[in-house]
């Protein structure tokens, strides 16, 4: 009986020692080893270079978007995904694939859509998203270039007699969560000392329509989210936007950090629809340049020189992308623009070279 | 000496303990490479684990306080703003529908035929659709469907009702707020109604008519001789259902009501603290848990038959 109880005695602390040292070790070799082993696998520089070869594998872009916002990612009643956001993944396809439809587009909310990035689930978050300093550091995201130059604004009904951010004092104002537009409304409020009461929604779609109910005076968004989800209320013509704008909102793509194959990939996509603009090259002209004899018209087009190759790229995805999704001019005009319902001026959104923000460094 | 005892592979004492070893074994593995899998994950994306975060500032305003608040605050006091929210609906919310569910429960016993079907009626309604779907039912039809608060409706100079919510004699409920209550009480209540219901019925009949013959009326019957008897049967499902209450009132996100899963939401938005926050949250909700349930075992121990 005895020498049972000490055989299983000791049996039973040896495995349990067995079991302590090898789980610690395993942790230790995973913790410690991991960062050596990408430095040593990839090279310093690369820290990945693994997404965009998963998707060149894969044969398609994953994109998250919206899906809710009118000319930036909407899904029409044809099924179809258009919109400004959608286009930037269309180009970023024409450049890989050299087919702009290579594009699976996932609809995330607000709060789903960094999780979605950072765990892989989407290859690109392109869905008006605000670049911050914390969503760059923190969060873990890499930032494109600014696709949209927004800025939140506070819409009322006509009747309410509301005309400016002081009579909104101890009114109701809706709100989405999970956006800077929150926290951009409670600075704002602080800093005029006006006591508001914020009625807060995660689901953007609730967050309108509990306006359009009429429990909120107020509601705050990107001013060309309350012009595009504007149009979708039931009476657009008794809501009024109040002039004042109350923050500066870049909306850009933005790729999960550490990979910078793949997030120059993304900035140099954006950028050449930008660059195209600048040139005067669109995707109906785009036949009359190949013979062109600027340097910098061939370098942007792969006539002359590699830098597509420094991408991955085929020398001239630029070409590729504008054939396919146009400049970004074009883009603008065919989701926002004057023929749009939504009719947003281009204002900052113009080249640079017009008085704009919109600015490309140089493909060379 | 040692003929007797058999070799060790045929002992089962043995092999109980390798077998819990094993368990253990493949737990500790699991967890291991999960860590793992998440250290491996953050160190990729540049991310540190940590809750320093709870003491930075939340810079976001909450509708609903009952501590002072202000956006200057931490996160860590909007996440306590946020629980206290949450108590606050899970507590009114018990007793409500604590209230709704007996008296529901004891009409499907009724002898009277309208009380009887009113009470079936409601059970199979509330007990049959989504909680989701009746919270956004009491939101948008019943609170966001009455007038403006300029022309509220006013039931015996007390109670006012609007879009600004219950409005009492002495401090208004917001129509989130509301809305959840109301949701959580009578979805609660129609399960709680068929426990109360199994729980009489499971009353022998001889009790009845003992007590009928010592010439009580019906409703003491029920209060003195039957209902605690019953309570045997109903308090621990009773118990499952105040723990699904208070775990439910986390879909107050849907209907803009700021419980703690609503603050937590936020700062996690904010922050991107996915990993942490959600420890935070899944902590929290077993400390309710684990809090109610503590309190109704003591109160079941309390109404058992005691031996003697």
């Amino acid at each position: 009986m005895k020498k049972l109880a000490l055989i299983l005695g000791t049996s039973l602390i040896l495995t349990i020692t067995a079991c302590g040292g090898n789980s610690g070790q395993t942790t230790t070799t995973n913790t410690g080893g991991t960062p050596v082993a990408q430095t040593t696998g990839n090279g310093v520089r690369t820290a990945g270079g693994d997404r965009f070869n998963t998707i060149k594998n894969r044969g398609q872009l994953i994109c998250g978007v919206s899906g809710e916002v009118p000319g930036f990612s909407f899904v029409g009643t044809d099924g179809k995904y258009s919109g400004i956001d959608v286009d930037i993944c269309r180009a970023v396809a024409a450049a890989l694939f050299d087919n702009p439809d290579a594009v699976e587009f996932r609809n995330l909310n607000a709060k789903e859509r960094f999780t979605a990035l950072q765990t892989g689930e989407v290859d690109i978050l392109s869905r008006n998203t605000t670049w911050t300093l914390s969503r760059a550091t923190s969060v873990g995201l890499d930032f494109a270039p600014v696709v949209f130059y927004d800025g939140q604004a506070i819409m009322v009904r006509k009747s309410s007699g509301i005309k400016s951010l002081t009579d909104l004092k101890d009114k109701a104002i809706c709100v989405q969560t999970g956006t800077t537009t929150e926290q951009n409304l409670a600075d704002q409020m602080r800093k005029r000392n006006i006591t508001y009461k914020p009625v807060v929604f995660e689901d953007v779609n609730i967050t309108f329509a509990t306006y359009a109910e009429g429990r909120c005076d107020a509601i705050t968004a990107d001013r060309s989210a309350l012009v595009s989800r504007g149009t979708t209320l039931p009476k657009p013509e008794d809501n009024v936007i109040l002039e004042e704008v109350i923050s500066s909102e870049p909306l850009a793509p933005a790729v999960a950090k550490g990979d910078s194959k793949w997030g120059d990939t993304v900035k140099w996509v954006v950028y050449s629809l930008l660059k195209a603009e600048e040139l005067g090259i669109n995707s109906q002209n785009l036949g009359q340049f190949t013979n062109s004899t600027d340097p910098d018209v061939k370098r942007f087009l792969g006539t002359e020189g590699n830098l597509g190759e420094g991408l991955g790229l085929p020398n001239d995805f630029a070409a590729k992308v504008i054939k396919h999704v146009g400049n970004y001019g074009e883009i603008y005009d065919r989701n926002l623009g004057p023929k749009t319902k939504l009719n947003l001026a281009r204002g900052q959104n113009q080249l640079w070279s017009k008085g704009g923000l919109l600015y490309s460094p140089p493909f060379r | 000496m040692t003929n007797d005892k058999p070799p060790l592979w045929r002992d089962s004492r043995f092999w109980n303990i390798a077998g819990q070893l094993t368990a253990l074994f493949l737990a500790a593995l699991v967890v291991t490479v999960l860590v793992s899998n998440l250290n491996r994950n953050l160190q990729q994306l540049g991310i540190q684990f940590g809750f320093d975060f709870l003491k930075q500032q939340a810079s976001f305003d909450i509708g609903e306080t009952l501590i002072a608040y202000k956006p200057t605050d931490t996160y860590s006091l909007a996440l306590l703003v946020g629980l206290i929210n949450a108590l606050r609906v899970a507590i009114t919310g018990i007793i409500l529908t604590t209230i709704v569910g007996v008296l529901a429960g004891v009409a499907r016993l009724s002898d009277n035929w309208l009380v009887r079907n009113i009470s079936l009626v409601y059970v199979e309604i509330f007990r049959n659709t989504p909680l989701l779907l009746q919270l956004l039912f009491w939101y948008f039809a019943v609170f966001l469907g009455f007038p403006k608060a300029d022309n509220k409706i006013s039931l015996w100079g007390l109670i006012g009702l609007s879009q600004n919510g219950i409005e009492l004699p002495w401090f208004t409920l917001s129509p989130e707020f509301s809305a959840l209550l109301l949701g959580l009480t009578f979805y609660t209540g129609a399960f709680i109604a068929e426990i109360v219901r199994g729980g009489i019925g499971s009353v022998s009949k001889g009790q009845w008519e003992a007590a009928r013959s010592l010439g009580l009326k019906p409703g003491l019957i029920m209060r003195l001789v039957i209902f605690p008897q019953a309570l045997r049967v109903i308090i621990p499902p009773l118990t499952s259902q105040y723990l699904n209450l208070t775990k439910n009132s986390s879909l107050a996100i849907a209907i803009g009501y700021p419980d703690i899963y609503f603050v937590a939401s936020t700062t996690f938005n904010q922050t991107g603290r996915a990993v942490e926050v959600m420890l935070l949250l899944m902590l929290t909700y077993l400390a309710l848990s684990l809090t109610i349930s503590l309190i109704m075992n003591a109160f079941n121990r309390t109404v058992q038959i005691k031996e003697r």
